[in-house]
């Protein structure tokens, strides 16, 4: 669906989803590096199961909610990327403690 | 500078939100010897407009074009200005007596302020039509806000369908940066050209008239733009599949992997509807819109709200309410300040050219009825899957307004609190009762605005006639 | 004549749709007037709590009208259900009250002490369980937690699907919800009820008052008397959770939705439309001491509502004895008693009296002697 423009220079970072490394970029959040990254990385509804991918981008919609580093219900697009974070795509309603 | 928790307890002033009205107010205040504090819950400064200014990896000027890199101009200045400048801060709290709750750093705290500046601006409109939550399909600020701030662009068979300024401008953003657009389905109502006629002599003379027509010129030289296009449906197997189109009575299907959706902005409420103040339903703009004096005071003593958020008038706009609201701050708080900053007069006369031909923009853009009020299986709430039909279900058996709605679908009720489908309700309830959307209303709004964790709210003070009403026998 | 019926019931609340749901059951040609969207309605704003322990301190009579209400609470459940196709998920799994630290644990074994000492109260099973016992039902309780009182006929339900499924119902059964009809004056002129509201008059043979709170002031237009003490509630819930909490609590209840409630304080600010964050910082900080693993889940919302609260706690159902066919009634717990409104209010109300030897303890004549005592409504 997307893909990085050519002359990105930023600082590469890696991150790992659902135990994959992933090269996202210094200054992304979560969702673009999902986005960039070309994963399959749809979650699931906590209502019905539907599958979702981030809508806003902006905070609003919370269809970007992911597992970071073992805490669930993350708004992604909210949440710049560390070296090493751990991202889980969620399926369905979170479970508590984690 | 930048760090992640206030310094102090009390300020004269926070301002909330840091696009251009923020940056704009939290400057002028400071510089007047306002205790100023700026809070955002993004990363950078610059809003919506100006999103990652600061950080942006597209550095070439062309492409995001002069009025995103104005941006920086502002930046400089708040920085200077003393304001102290609190990036992902998440207000999620703010009450009648000023006291504004701020998670930050995964921790929450409150602080109070003599004033409060709103400058929390606009969200895009709901775009309810039928497969809008299949993956694929987004908003075209998402993708615009991808760009500006990771340089991504739409790479698979991509449509882009709405309509607006901000619609143009980011398709040619995207198209500059080598993205790619297949289609554009302009959802512009053809009978708004007239009607908007009688207010383009002032248009004509905005500053966004030539840049708004070059940017159209702009994109019909690149890609195909299907004028007229009157009903959209996006739908798929697990994800975004096809986008479905009606345009002059004829129906097209294409093949799609990604479908940007705009129809416009309106104000973000949530925030200064659960601190009390007054809103009204706004008739050309059809949204909710605060009720607000020449200052940007609300109903709310000490409250004023600046740029989109009160009112959809555009980045430039913004700038000039934002400096309106903190001057009026400045008066109130250090009259003598006031002498050695620009005169209102100045400021509102600055608004006046920036808000010039507004209302031909509105009318022009006005968001056909079909885009906002939909009907059949085609969902409205999107965080508890609630559909149209539903809706009007709970209509038949009785539901009012948004808050009966809510008690018997749930509508509103999850995590977004009704960003995504207010309006949509308001109007629907409206049509289906057959009453003004003022008289039908909205959601009661209560903090938090925005979810914090349990553990946070746990931390908060407590006192002991607050223990006494909670353990009891 | 279309605005005439057999009964008009005031208030489409829990308390005025669980009256009208069954009064068009048993055929009863029925109006319901109600305000509209922006209402004190303590139906939207509750704990869904179909609750039996500690009821009834001080008025015995409710220890078994509530136990009835636990009951039928199936019944209903069912028929919503067959009519409606609503699963309003009644669960009725026992329930605790926890307690922190040992005096806590005191106070409530006292309680209980009180309670069974009560001549004529129906027994309930309440019991007390220290910690190891209660860990065992409920695996997530933190280290603070010393043990609790559990009832095995607590239980719980979606009380807001239970309030769509009672209009629904009405709907069905041909009752006619006629909402933004407040009613401001009640007279009764040769036999019959006239309703005036800002949207026309309204006549009725009977009518019922189940405006909640507001019933204070409808009730003397027909010779009746409501006092009330209305209060403050808040509540606090988070975001959908996978199911972790197998009985609910009187603080703490996952709802069938995932969701995790947590309340409710009591306060005697009446204003709903704004929030005491003290408050809900105590609740949530109990409610995490109680379950750690609590903590990390976001709060999504949280609100305030005002209990419908008669002056000493206990439920008001009366007649009227200068204007015949006039009916009050109302009641916190109105959620738990909705079978019983149901049930046995309706009939009651159709066939134009209560019945004495059940609800005699409930007349609001009581108020007229001093000795009126107060319940702790949980
Ligand atoms: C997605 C999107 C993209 C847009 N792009 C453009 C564009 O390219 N060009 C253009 O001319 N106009 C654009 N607009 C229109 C926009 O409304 C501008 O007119 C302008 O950004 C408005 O400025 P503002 O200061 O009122 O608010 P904004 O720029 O929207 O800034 C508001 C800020 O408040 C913050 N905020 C909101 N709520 C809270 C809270 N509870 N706690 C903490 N912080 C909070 C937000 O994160 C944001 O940074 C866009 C609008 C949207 C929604
Ligand atoms: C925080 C909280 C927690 C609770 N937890 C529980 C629980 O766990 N379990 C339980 O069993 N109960 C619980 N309750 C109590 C329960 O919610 C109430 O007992 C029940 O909702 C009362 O229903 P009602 O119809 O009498 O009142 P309401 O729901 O208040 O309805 C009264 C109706 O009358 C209408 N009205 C008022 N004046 C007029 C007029 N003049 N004309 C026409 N209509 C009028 C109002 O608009 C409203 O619709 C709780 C209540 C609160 C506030
Ligand atoms: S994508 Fe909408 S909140 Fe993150």
């Amino acid at each position: 669906m997307f893909k990085r423009f050519d002359d990105d220079t930023r600082k590469v970072v890696e991150i790992f989803v659902d135990g994959r490394p992933v090269m996202a970029r210094e200054g992304d959040t979560v969702s673009a590096a999902l986005f960039a990254s070309g994963l399959d990385v749809r979650r699931k509804t906590a209502v019905s199961g539907a599958p979702r991918l981030p809508y806003c981008m902006m905070g609003v919609c919370f269809d970007c909610l992911v597992t970071i580093d073992g805490m669930g219900n993350r708004q992604g697009c909210l949440v710049p990327v560390h070296p090493g974070m751990q991202i889980e795509i969620q399926k369905g309603k979170r479970e508590i403690g984690r | 500078m930048t760090i992640n928790r206030p310094m102090r307890d009390e300020y004269d002033l926070a301002v909330i939100g840091a696009g251009p009205a923020g940056l704009a107010a939290a400057s002028l205040a400071a510089q007047s010897g306002l205790l100023t504090l700026l809070l955002d819950e993004n990363q950078g400064p610059g809003g919506q407009v100006w999103r990652a200014v600061t950080s942006t990896p597209v550095k070439e000027t062309r492409l995001l074009g002069d009025d995103y890199w104005a941006g920086s101009k502002l930046v400089e200045e708040v920085r200077a200005s003393g304001a102290e400048i609190l990036q992902g801060a998440t207000v999620w709290s703010l009450d009648r007596h000023l006291e504004i709750g701020i998670s930050a750093g995964g921790g929450s705290q409150f602080i109070r302020a003599e004033r409060v500046i709103l400058a929390t601006g606009a969200l895009e409109r709901p775009f309810p039509i039928p497969g809008w939550t299949l993956p694929g399909v987004m908003t075209a600020g998402a993708a615009q806000t991808a760009l500006k701030s990771s340089g991504l662009i739409p790479d698979g068979k991509t449509v882009v369908a709405g309509q607006g300024p901000l619609f143009w401008l980011l398709t040619a953003q995207i198209l500059r940066m080598g993205g790619r657009i297949d289609l554009v389905l302009d959802t512009t109502e053809r009978r708004n050209y007239l009607r908007a006629l009688p207010h383009a002599a002032a248009f004509l003379t905005s500053p966004y008239f030539r840049k708004g027509l070059a940017m159209m010129r702009e994109v019909r030289s690149k890609v195909r733009v299907v004028s007229g296009v009157t009903r959209i449906a996006a739908s798929g197997n697990g994800r975004l599949e096809e986008v479905a189109y009606e345009a002059g009575g004829r129906s097209v299907s294409v093949p799609a992997d990604l479908l940007l959706l705009h129809q416009g902005v309106v104000p973000n409420v949530n925030l200064a509807m659960s601190a009390g103040v007054k809103h009204r339903w706004d008739d050309i703009q059809l949204c909710w819109s605060p009720v607000l004096d020449a200052n940007g005071g609300t109903s709310v003593e000490g409250i004023a709200i600046a740029g989109d958020g009160a009112g959809i008038g555009g980045a430039l706009a913004a700038v000039e309410r934002g400096r309106i609201a903190a001057r009026a701050a400045v008066e109130a708080l250090r009259p003598q300040a006031g002498a050695k900053v620009p005169s209102m007069e100045t400021f509102r006369a600055a608004l006046a050219k920036a808000e010039r031909g507004r209302i031909f923009l509105d009318v022009l853009f006005r968001p056909s009825k079909q885009f906002r009020i939909p009907g059949g299986d085609t969902i409205v709430c999107r965080c508890e899957e609630v559909t149209a039909q539903d809706i009007l279900d709970s209509v038949a058996i009785g539901a009012t307004g948004p808050n009966q709605l809510k008690a018997y679908r749930r509508t509103g009720m999850g995590p977004c609190q009704g960003r995504l489908c207010g309006l949509t309700v308001t109007e629907l309830m409206a049509e289906a009762r057959g009453k003004p959307p003022e008289e039908i209303g909205y959601y009661r709004l209560r903090a938090p605005v925005k979810p914090i964790t349990l553990s946070e709210l746990a931390s908060l003070p407590k006192n002991e006639s607050a223990t006494k009403a909670v353990v009891r026998g | 004549m279309p605005n005439s019926y057999d009964i008009a019931v005031i208030g489409g609340g829990l308390l005025g749709s669980a009256i009208a749901w069954g009064l068009g059951r048993i055929g009863q040609r029925v109006c319901v007037l109600d305000e509209g969207d922006i209402a004190k309605r303590a139906s939207r704003a509750n704990f869904a709590l179909v609750w039996v322990q500690s009821k009834g301190l001080g008025m015995p009579a409710y220890t078994g009208w509530t136990m009835q209400a636990s009951d039928t609470w199936p019944k209903l459940a069912a028929e919503l259900l067959d009519q409606t196709g609503l699963d309003v998920c009644f669960q009725r799994n026992g329930g605790f009250h926890l307690a922190l630290g040992e005096e806590e644990l005191e106070q409530r074994s006292a309680l209980l002490k009180r309670l069974h000492n009560q001549p004529g109260a129906v027994d309930y099973k309440m019991e007390i369980l220290g910690r190891e016992q209660v860990a065992r039902m409920l695996p997530h309780i933190g280290p603070e937690v010393s043990g609790g009182s559990f009832c095995p006929y607590d239980g719980h339900v979606n009380s807001l699907r239970t309030f769509r499924a009672l209009h629904t119902g009405m709907a069905k059964f041909g009752v006619d919800y006629r909402p933004e009809h407040p009613v401001s004056d009640i007279k009764y002129v040769q036999g019959e009820f006239r309703l005036a509201s800002p949207n026309g008059e309204i006549r009725a043979g009977k009518i019922v008052l189940a405006a909640g709170n507001a019933n204070q002031t409808l009730a003397p237009m027909v010779g009746l008397e409501a006092p009330m003490g209305p209060t403050r509630g808040q509540i606090v819930v988070t975001e959908r959770t996978m199911p972790f909490l197998p009985h609910p609590l009187t603080t703490v209840r996952q709802t069938d939705e995932g969701t995790v409630m947590i309340g409710d304080s009591k306060e005697d600010m009446l204003d709903d439309t704004v929030l005491n964050l003290p408050i809900s910082s105590v609740m949530a900080d109990r409610a995490q001491r109680m379950f750690p693993l609590l903590g990390r889940l976001n709060v999504v919302r949280s609100w305030s509502g005002i209990r419908v609260m008669p002056k000493d706690g206990f439920p008001i159902y009366d007649q009227s004895e200068t204007c015949p066919g006039a009916f009050v009634t109302c009641c916190h717990s109105g959620v738990t008693l909705a079978s019983n409104h149901a049930f046995e209010i309706a009939p009651m109300v159709a066939a134009g009296a209560l019945d004495k030897k059940k609800l005699g303890a409930f007349s609001a004549t009581r108020f007229q002697k001093s000795d009126v005592r107060t319940s702790g409504y949980y």
